[in-house]
């Protein structure tokens, strides 16, 4: 793996700028040079909002990611805003949702009930970014599995440990479980 | 080999931990996106190490608490965006006027006024030169890395306490709000200096005197015993207003040569495979790192362009600046404004080679494709 760019999207509040970070310095754990961004309006809740991770074995110079390898949309209108940059050959991976699929054909989708499993089966919305750590890990390996599980504790707060890795762990079951829902294949 | 902790730190935060390494003891600030991380840490550490954080009514409150802060040893910092440093600009002067070190961090965002909050600007270029008013010099530093941060800030600290002096931080919101790796040494290896305290008696303390081989006056303690004025006014070496045209002259005269004779000493910069260019970028702070990824792809084209990045953009790297201008066929300077540093640059480099420019103000940081296509499309 020379350089893997990531851009996880969706509005304000769903976390996606702490599983940016967490993202990061899991691949900080596994020796990589990263860079982690955002973007988000002068609002603290709703609003667009977007993390992005710059993982490469070389030294990172220009800092924010145009086209990027994976993409997360947590929302519809997070998938419509930045479908488009993501290479052909590329990972897209929506929350199910986000009703109206892109159409392209040159890129791999997956749909999966990431909010979904936050809410009713850790009782916790809160927590949809771990799911979502979780699920992009099960299908990139972009980082190590321990690295992740280290970065993910580091970063949440006290107490909420065992949530977290349990978050995690639905994650990686919704890509195992969902092998079904590839609407897309490489071309 | 010292220890090193390799970490994932965001820019603001490198900040804090590099003006703790400093010796910062005080902060007084008043939040303001994209720099409230540096308050919000500040506060958080400082108490922990026996200093103090204040949170400030304003912006004016803020620079003079810090002012305050120094003239009783301790050194100071505050952090802001451009609302925020337009109206600190009144006590920059008054730190100048009145000799008296601290730091004063602007995490840049689009302007004017409130502007843009949460994006990338490099506006205040001009106003971190001359936004106080009156004849005067600045030092003002540009970092473009997080761990290039943590370093400038404790040099920021330095200069300010060798030169007597108000240090302007100048921060892109791109890196400041960014995060990287970054290795910081257990120990600080860097060297610190502090000010020189007076070796006199307080009774035969004169506060504005310089004394042979000083570049500054000596600077003692508020509270240690030495009695001294400090005035914004026009002041003799005891440190009382006059309107005597001789010392004025002199004062504002030394004021200014104190910074700018030693711009050798001030002035630190990074050479970008300039070894055989014949074309070179001028550029600083987050561009700059754009800059190296268009030489990067441009080189592999064969084009011999390398880049020059002052990382002290005032006083300006005038000597490097006109040596390369003498043996190159284009300077290009490259900006997130409509062509400030470039008036400077143009200024320097105009006489000996043609000087352009490129700059974008819609709130995006300027990409490496822009630089390699500016390039490649001029005429000319």
């Amino acid at each position: 793996m020379m350089k893997q760019e990531l851009r996880l999207s969706g509005s304000g509040g769903q976390g996606l700028i702490l599983a940016g970070i967490i993202l990061a310095e899991a691949a900080l754990y596994d020796g990589k040079n990263v860079v982690q961004s955002q973007s988000y309006g002068p609002e603290a809740r709703g609003g667009a909002s977007k993390a992005e991770v710059i993982i490469s074995d070389k030294i990172i110079n220009y800092p924010k990611v145009d086209k990027c390898d994976i993409l997360l949309s947590l929302t519809q209108k997070a998938c419509e805003k930045y479908i488009n940059s993501l290479r052909p050959g590329g990972v897209l991976i929506l929350d199910e949702s986000v009703t109206e699929k892109p159409n392209r054909e040159d890129i791999k989708i997956f749909s999966i009930p990431i909010l979904d499993t936050a809410v009713n089966q850790l009782g916790k919305p809160m927590v949809a970014n771990i799911v979502a750590l979780g699920s992009i890990y099960e299908l990139t390996k972009v980082v190590s599995k321990e690295s992740l599980e280290k970065a993910v504790l580091s970063r949440v707060p006290r107490g909420t440990e065992e949530l977290n890795k349990r978050a995690l762990s639905e994650g990686f079951k919704l890509i195992e479980n969902h092998k079904d829902s590839v609407y897309g294949e490489v071309c | 080999m010292p220890e090193k902790t390799v970490k994932l730190m965001q820019g603001n935060e490198a900040c804090v931990e590099g003006a703790i390494a400093a010796g910062m003891m005080f902060y007084a600030g008043y939040p303001i996106t994209p720099s409230t991380e540096i308050a919000e840490l500040s506060a958080a550490k400082l108490p922990r190490i026996g200093g103090k954080f204040i949170q400030m009514e304003d912006e004016i409150a803020s620079i003079s608490a810090i002012i305050g802060a120094s003239l009783t040893g301790k050194k100071s910092m505050t952090a802001t965006s451009g609302p925020g440093f337009s109206l600190k600009q009144e006590g920059i002067g008054y730190a100048i006027i009145s000799e008296v070190p601290c730091v004063i961090v602007n995490v840049q965002r689009g302007g004017p006024s409130t502007g843009l909050p949460t994006s990338p600007a490099q506006g205040d270029i001009m106003q971190a030169r001359w936004g106080t008013h009156g004849e005067h010099s600045i030092i003002t530093l540009y970092p473009s890395t997080v761990r290039e941060i943590y370093d400038t800030t404790i040099r920021a600290f330095n200069l300010a306490e060798k030169y007597r002096t108000p240090v302007i931080l100048l921060m892109d919101e791109v890196i400041g709000h960014m995060r990287e790796k970054i290795e910081i040494p257990e120990e600080n290896q860097m060297e610190i200096y502090n000010r020189k305290k007076p070796a006199s008696n307080p009774e035969d303390y004169v506060p504005y005197k310089v004394k042979e081989d000083n570049i500054v006056p000596e600077m003692a303690n508020f509270g240690e015993g030495y009695r001294f004025h400090v005035t914004g006014l026009i002041h003799s070496e005891t440190g009382f207003p006059t309107n005597n045209n001789k010392i004025a002259a002199e004062l504002i005269t030394r004021l200014v040569n104190k910074i700018e004779d030693n711009a050798d000493d001030i002035v630190e910069y990074e050479e970008y495979k300039l070894e055989d260019a014949n074309e070179i970028i001028i550029t600083y702070g987050a561009t700059a790192r754009s800059a190296k990824s268009a030489i990067d792809l441009l080189r592999e084209e064969g084009r011999k362009i390398g880049m020059f990045r002052p990382i002290t953009i005032w006083p300006v790297a005038q000597k490097q600046i006109e040596n390369l201008a003498k043996i190159v066929n284009r300077v290009s300077v490259i900006e997130m404004n409509l062509g400030q540093y470039f008036l400077e640059i143009d200024r320097i480099a105009g006489k000996y080679t043609k000087v352009d420019k490129y700059g974008r103000v819609d709130g995006e940081l300027i990409t490496p494709e822009e630089i390699i296509s500016f390039i490649k499309g001029r005429r000319g």
